[in-house]
């Protein structure tokens, strides 16, 4: 098994409370899916949608980061996979492709030492 | 843990109510903003850590600490609510708002929204519209397609809704009593309207429409919570809901076609409902108002208390339509009381009862007139007359639903005989209160 990280990004915030719900009950059933079927390793955390970036030899803090909205990272999960074509087939549930948003699938690299 | 059904939707009523008496009504799209940046929130935590066993307290405590962030970072408590004036130091901010958003509290402020969308300037689609906006958290595209009207009407409405209510001072005030009995008829009458779009409107989704009935039950049970509110008409009209509504499950096939009454199973209907409506209709007796929600109740129950169709109670009904028509005339309801006359002394009498109704032009274009005239002549055998009536109803249908009714109509016309088994006996409207809207719109 390898380990894989899901970075989602984006996802349209102009929904109505009942089709938030529904998201949120969409997303629920699909976190219960991955957990019974044994690949999820950390369900993860939100994130904040901006924080600050420090940047440069001279360690400027800038607010940030200024992405597109469908970029923004809004939170993280670690992943249970064969390998990477099985990660990516696990995320093509995932609810976030309903509401614009995407999903990074990364494999977390094998250290061999 | 699952959020129960609408949880979403119902707290962004209750939210928004409870943040336009901190914010003041003429911050009511600040109120919404925050209201959605928490529910932003929640799906951004939830969907990632799942719900939290009390998801209504957290989406409250999510929406009262943004709400204070505005509120410190203003500074100026004036420019919100006039409540708030009050409120000079952070010391005693946060007491305030810990109040407003206590779970009394809330009820009191959905009451004072409630009357406030039923603000005189706005006309009662706009009234109602606003309310199943700002109470019931629909969207504009969910309100248009459960009343079956274009985005841009109910956007109209809803537009212009918010502008009288911004330049309101402040929410209505429900601590005054002659205020708030000035107001609560069409606070009543919004519901009924409300609560009909659910039973009758034009949405082909059966459950759009239980969710309206659900709605109107909801509110309704508010105002059966003020002293003030509690009147026996507000009874009566509760027990009307009620007594309908637990008609709901047994009046849609499982292609969502109506069935009419007569057609119904009734051991579907709602038992709980049903014995909730008895209460209420009794509660309501308890003063001498009578309202014509008190006699459509009446009716209601009369049905409620039939074991089958034929055990209906038809001399009851007629003299509850002629206290409407003393009430509330109308044509509808006279046409109304035809068909009852025709069920208790059959379709040659009914006949009568209708050719005696006075401005019977007001029915033009009303698809139930020639129905009702169709069901009389097929009763009595002339197919080809019952068959030209129902061509009428059927070029004046004004959604799917009544073309597909009146066309199941046509086809009855084609037995050999006209002679019709009693379950095929279509009453097209024992039910007056549709048509009261329909007359309107002439």
């Amino acid at each position: 098994m390898s380990e894989f990280v899901f970075l989602y990004r984006g996802g349209a915030r102009d929904r109505s409370p009942e089709q938030m719900q529904q998201v949120v009950q969409k997303w629920t059933t699909w976190m219960k899916d991955l957990e019974a079927k044994g690949h999820l390793k950390d369900r993860g955390q939100p994130l904040e949608r901006a924080g600050k970036v420090v940047h440069g030899k001279q360690k400027t803090v800038t607010d940030g980061p200024f992405a597109e909205a469908k970029d923004v990272v809004g939170g993280y999960t670690l992943i249970e996979a064969t390998d990477l074509s099985e990660a990516v087939e696990l995320s093509k549930d995932c609810p976030i492709f309903e509401v614009e948003g995407a999903v990074e699938v990364r494999p977390v690299m094998k250290l061999n030492m | 843990m699952e959020p129960s059904d609408h949880l979403f939707r119902r707290e962004a009523g209750r939210m928004v109510s409870a943040l336009t008496r901190i914010f003041g009504v003429h911050n009511l799209a600040l109120a919404e903003d925050v209201v959605q940046d928490a529910f932003c929130r929640a799906l951004e935590v939830w969907r990632m850590r799942g719900v939290p066993d009390n998801p209504s307290a957290w989406l409250m405590a999510t929406a009262r600490n943004r709400a204070l962030d505005i509120l410190r970072r203003q500074r100026t408590a004036n420019n919100f609510a006039p409540e708030l004036g009050l409120v000079e130091s952070e010391w005693t901010l946060a007491p305030v708002i810990h109040e407003i958003l206590a779970a009394d509290a809330i009820q009191d402020s959905m009451l004072r929204m409630m009357f406030s969308c039923c603000h005189p300037r706005l006309s009662e689609p706009a009234q109602v519209a606003l309310i199943l906006h700002i109470l019931c958290g629909f969207s504009v595209d969910e309100i248009s397609s459960a009343f079956t009207s274009s985005h841009a009407a109910i956007e109209k409405r809803i537009v212009r809704g918010r502008k009288v209510l911004s330049e309101s001072k402040r929410l209505f005030d429900t601590a005054v009593p002659a205020e708030f009995s000035d107001r609560l008829p069409a606070v009543q009458r919004a519901l009924y309207l409300l609560f009909n779009e659910g039973y009758r409107g034009a949405s082909p989704e059966t459950s759009v429409r239980l969710e309206l009935c659900n709605e109107a039950i909801r509110l309704i049970a508010i105002l059966l919570q003020h002293p003030l509110g509690k009147t026996p008409t507000t009874y009566a009209l509760a027990a009307l809901m009620a007594l309908t509504a637990a008609r709901l499950p047994a009046r849609t096939d499982s292609s969502g076609n109506l069935i009419a009454l007569f057609d119904q199973d009734r051991s579907l209907w709602d038992r709980a409902r049903l014995n909730d409506g008895t209460r209420l209709l009794e509660l309501s007796a308890s003063g001498t108002e009578l309202s014509g929600y008190h006699i459509e109740a009446a009716m209601a129950s009369v049905h409620a208390l039939a074991q089958c169709a034929e055990d209906t109670d038809w001399s009851a009904i007629i003299s509850l339509y002629d206290s409407l028509m003393r009430i509330d005339p109308s044509p509808i309801v006279a046409l109304n009381r035809a068909i009852a006359i025709a069920q208790r002394d059959g379709p040659d009498r009914g006949l009568d009862a209708v050719s005696a109704i006075s401005n019977l032009d007001r029915l033009a274009g009303y698809p139930f007139h020639p129905a009702t005239l169709g069901e009389f002549e097929l009763r009595s055998g002339n197919c080809g007359r019952a068959r030209e009536h129902f061509q009428i109803a059927l070029a004046r249908a004004r959604n799917p639903m009544e073309r597909h009714f009146f066309q199941q109509r046509l086809t009855a016309c084609d037995r050999p005989n006209g002679r019709l088994a009693t379950s095929e006996l279509w009453e097209p409207n024992l039910e007056p209160s549709q048509v009261r809207d329909s007359v309107e719109e002439h």
